[in-house]
């Protein structure tokens, strides 16, 4: 089977990684915000299967599992927090959340 | 007996917690038994010491309750030593604070600080007896403190006037000037003797120095000190008048009758030190003929009750000095006990009058009050004779003892002669003038204010009708006391063997009878002058003119204000010291921890622009980080 180039895999993590930051820094709503950490964190996920691709170690994808688990958690607990936002501010827009400014 | 030496002062002590600890809550009849009977305990029991004590002998007695600490060879311990000296002042100070303990559940019968006032007085007793008793200056030390805290509690104890807070302020401050030196004084004494025990000390100081040597001339002017400020001698005398603040009980306990004559213990105690400095012991002479006259001619012009006693207490103990000056130890002591019955007579006298004229000091605002209030008008008159040494009276065997001793000084004697006997011819003249203004002429009590009188206690000056305010408990001590001021001359002190020396004086007839007629002098002319006797008329239309002229006022306004000392201190240490405080109120050191202060505040204000609330700020200060983190990691 040929395989791909483990440079490809790198640049297609890459570009997911700013993807999602882009939308951190750009979405107001916070459910675009939690969704865009998501494609955060599996391009971080996508970057440890190609280097354990490339060397022909299993760390790699075991990290990618931890990732995962991860993932699965802070999504729990961030649309806890989502809707407890949503409860008290009846709004979803993360801006409005700026009371602790110094 | 004599072991049980060390419940002296522990009756008081407890009798001062027990008080304490309750907060006042106690009913007052059981806080007035609590605080007489912890004292009548002390009393009785130094009853019994002291008959043993003059039963064996008169053989001294160390008892060691405990050490205090031990810190190589310096090891003071809670040990008391009893000769004949501390017996003297075991008797005073128990017997006469009983009976001005009895005296106060009268006084103070009306007063809301009931209990704390017993409580008090009660650890003042404590301390004063420890004061006495002490074998090492330590714990004389500790003694000479406690009293003069319970001086500072006492004087301030009606403290919602400020005045009050002032004065007892003053005389703590004060006193400390002469403990200072008075410690200084104990650490070169132990730096040098390597001991503070007052006997070693006695034995050792011979041995090591000779007369006039440098060490024992700054050690013994340094204990002289400490005496000078606790005994109100110049040039540390201001805090007494001041100190009748305080409630009149204490003004007879206190500054009368015990702690102010600890300066005279404790010079008496170290009289060997004194010996072998015969500058400073000349010194002590000295201070004490000056103190005597400047208080007797301050005393002459007081319209204050109190302040007349408080000034006259001064010059009383200034007797003293100049007894232990001329080296007349056991004139000073057998002094210092006839002053201790007459003076508290006076006191506690003086407090029935207030009392029974609604808190009036002005003897001037007095008058005529032999009738209304006898009780108080016989303490006075025989309390002032004692005080002015008529003959038969106590105060006259003690007067006596004294100028004659001061007489046979080799070197000043006639000149310290002559100031005693001037100082007794004052003394005649202010005593006998607050009796015969107070006592006799006319009434005037309803008369409008002259002058604010400053310390009295309570401002509800309500003008009732004069009735004079004594119980038993009142009269008893008064009774008591006037009976002891009238024969305590036949009272023989034992304290030859303390001080080592049988002191016998002789003059002849033509002094004892100048010596005699002095006082009866100045008792006359005080009648003539202040009595309104149509007899006197001369002598009193020559007592206006002076007060008139420019220069006699002047003179009367100086002596009335003490000779100036207030301003003169005032202006030399009080005004300096608040000008230096104000000064350092903005020091160097404050002002860099202020720039620290200023530093912070100003970094805070810039950082606190970045904190906006805004979640993508914060994203980006983190991306941003990373990016500068890694980009210093591969290109660095």
């Amino acid at each position: 089977m040929p395989s791909i180039p483990y440079e490809h895999g790198l640049i297609l993590a890459a570009i997911l990684f700013v993807c999602g930051l882009i939308g951190v820094l750009t979405r107001r709503n916070i459910v675009f915000i939690l969704m865009s950490l998501e494609i955060m964190l599996n391009a971080c996920g996508l970057a440890f299967v190609v280097g354990s691709a490339r060397w022909g170690h299993a760390d790699g994808q075991i990290m990618f599992l931890m990732i995962l688990t991860l993932a699965a958690a802070e999504v729990a607990v961030g649309l806890g927090l989502i809707i407890q936002m949503y409860r008290r501010f009846h709004t979803v827009d993360i801006s409005v959340l700026s009371e602790m400014k110094g | 007996m004599l072991e049980w030496i060390g419940l002296l002062p522990a009756f008081p002590l407890a009798g001062f917690l027990a008080l304490v600890l309750t907060r006042g809550n106690l009913p007052r009849r059981i806080a007035g038994v609590i605080g007489v009977g912890s004292i009548g305990l002390s009393f009785l029991l130094a009853i019994l010491i002291s008959i043993e004590f003059l039963g064996s002998g008169l053989e001294s007695h160390t008892q060691l309750l405990w050490t205090w600490m031990s810190v190589g060879s310096f090891t003071p311990g809670f040990s008391f030593y009893l000769d004949g000296l501390t017996v003297v002042m075991l008797l005073i100070i128990s017997g006469i604070g009983f009976l001005i303990h009895l005296y106060s559940t009268g006084f103070m019968a009306d007063d809301p600080g009931f209990a704390r006032f017993f409580s008090y007085m009660n650890l003042f007793v404590a301390s004063m007896l420890v004061l006495v008793l002490a074998d090492n200056l330590v714990l004389l030390y500790l003694g000479w403190e406690g009293v003069g805290l319970c001086s500072y509690l006492l004087i301030g104890f009606w403290y919602d006037n400020p005045a009050n807070g002032y004065a007892a302020r003053k005389a703590f401050v004060v006193t400390r000037v002469g403990d200072t030196s008075m410690a200084i004084g104990l650490f070169l004494l132990f730096q040098q003797l390597g001991t503070l025990n007052i006997q070693e000390i006695m034995t050792l100081a011979p041995q090591q120095w000779s007369e006039g040597s440098g060490v024992v001339v700054a050690a013994s002017a340094l204990l002289l000190g400490g005496a000078v400020g606790k005994s109100a001698q110049l040039p540390l005398q201001t805090w007494l008048p001041d100190a009748m603040a305080g409630p009149t009980p204490i003004s007879a306990l206190i500054h009368a009758a015990t702690m102010v004559t600890a300066g005279v213990y404790l010079i008496a105690r170290t009289h060997v030190l004194f010996e072998l400095a015969p500058s400073v012991q000349l010194l002590v002479a000295f201070v004490g003929l000056a103190t005597l006259l400047m208080a007797g001619f301050t005393a002459l012009t007081q319209r204050d009750i109190k302040r007349i006693l408080a000034y006259s207490t001064v010059s009383q103990i200034g007797y003293m000095f100049l007894a232990l000056g001329v080296g007349a130890w056991s004139a000073a002591i057998f002094h210092l006990m006839t002053h201790a019955f007459f003076k508290a007579l006076l006191f506690l006298a003086s407090g029935t009058v207030i009392l029974s004229l609604h808190h009036e000091h002005d003897i001037f605002r007095m008058g005529g009050m032999r009738k209304k209030l006898p009780v108080a008008f016989w303490s006075f008159v025989i309390g002032s004779a004692a005080l002015t040494a008529l003959p038969f009276t106590s105060g006259f065997y003690s007067k006596d003892a004294i100028l004659l001793a001061a007489l046979e000084q080799p070197q000043y004697g006639t000149l310290l002669w002559l100031g005693g006997v001037l100082g007794a011819f004052l003394t005649a003249i202010y005593s006998f003038r607050l009796v015969f203004v107070a006592f006799f002429g006319e009434d005037h009590t309803q008369d409008a204010p002259a002058h604010h009188s400053h310390d009295h206690a309570h401002d509800d000056h309500h003008h009732g009708p004069v009735r004079e305010i004594t119980g038993f408990v009142m009269a008893a001590p008064l009774v008591i006391l006037a009976v002891l001021s009238l024969v305590g001359g036949f009272i023989h002190v034992p304290v030859d063997s303390v001080f080592g020396v049988h002191e016998e004086h002789h003059a002849s007839t033509l002094v004892h009878g100048f010596m005699i007629a002095v006082p009866i002098v100045g008792v006359l002319i005080s009648y003539l002058l202040y009595s309104g006797a149509p007899q006197g008329r001369g002598l009193q239309q020559w007592l206006k003119s002076v007060r008139e002229s420019a220069g006699g006022g002047a003179l009367m306004r100086f002596f009335f204000s003490g000779w100036g000392m207030d301003k003169l201190y005032d202006f030399l240490f009080v005004r300096p010291f608040i000008a230096l405080a104000q000064l350092n109120r903005r020091d160097l050191v404050d002002q860099f921890y202020g720039l620290l202060v200023e530093l912070a505040r100003i970094g805070n204000r810039a950082i606190v622009l970045t904190q906006t609330g805004y979640l993508r700020w914060y994203a980006i200060s983190l991306i941003g980080g990373l990016v500068l983190v890694i980009g210093i990691g591969v290109w660095a």
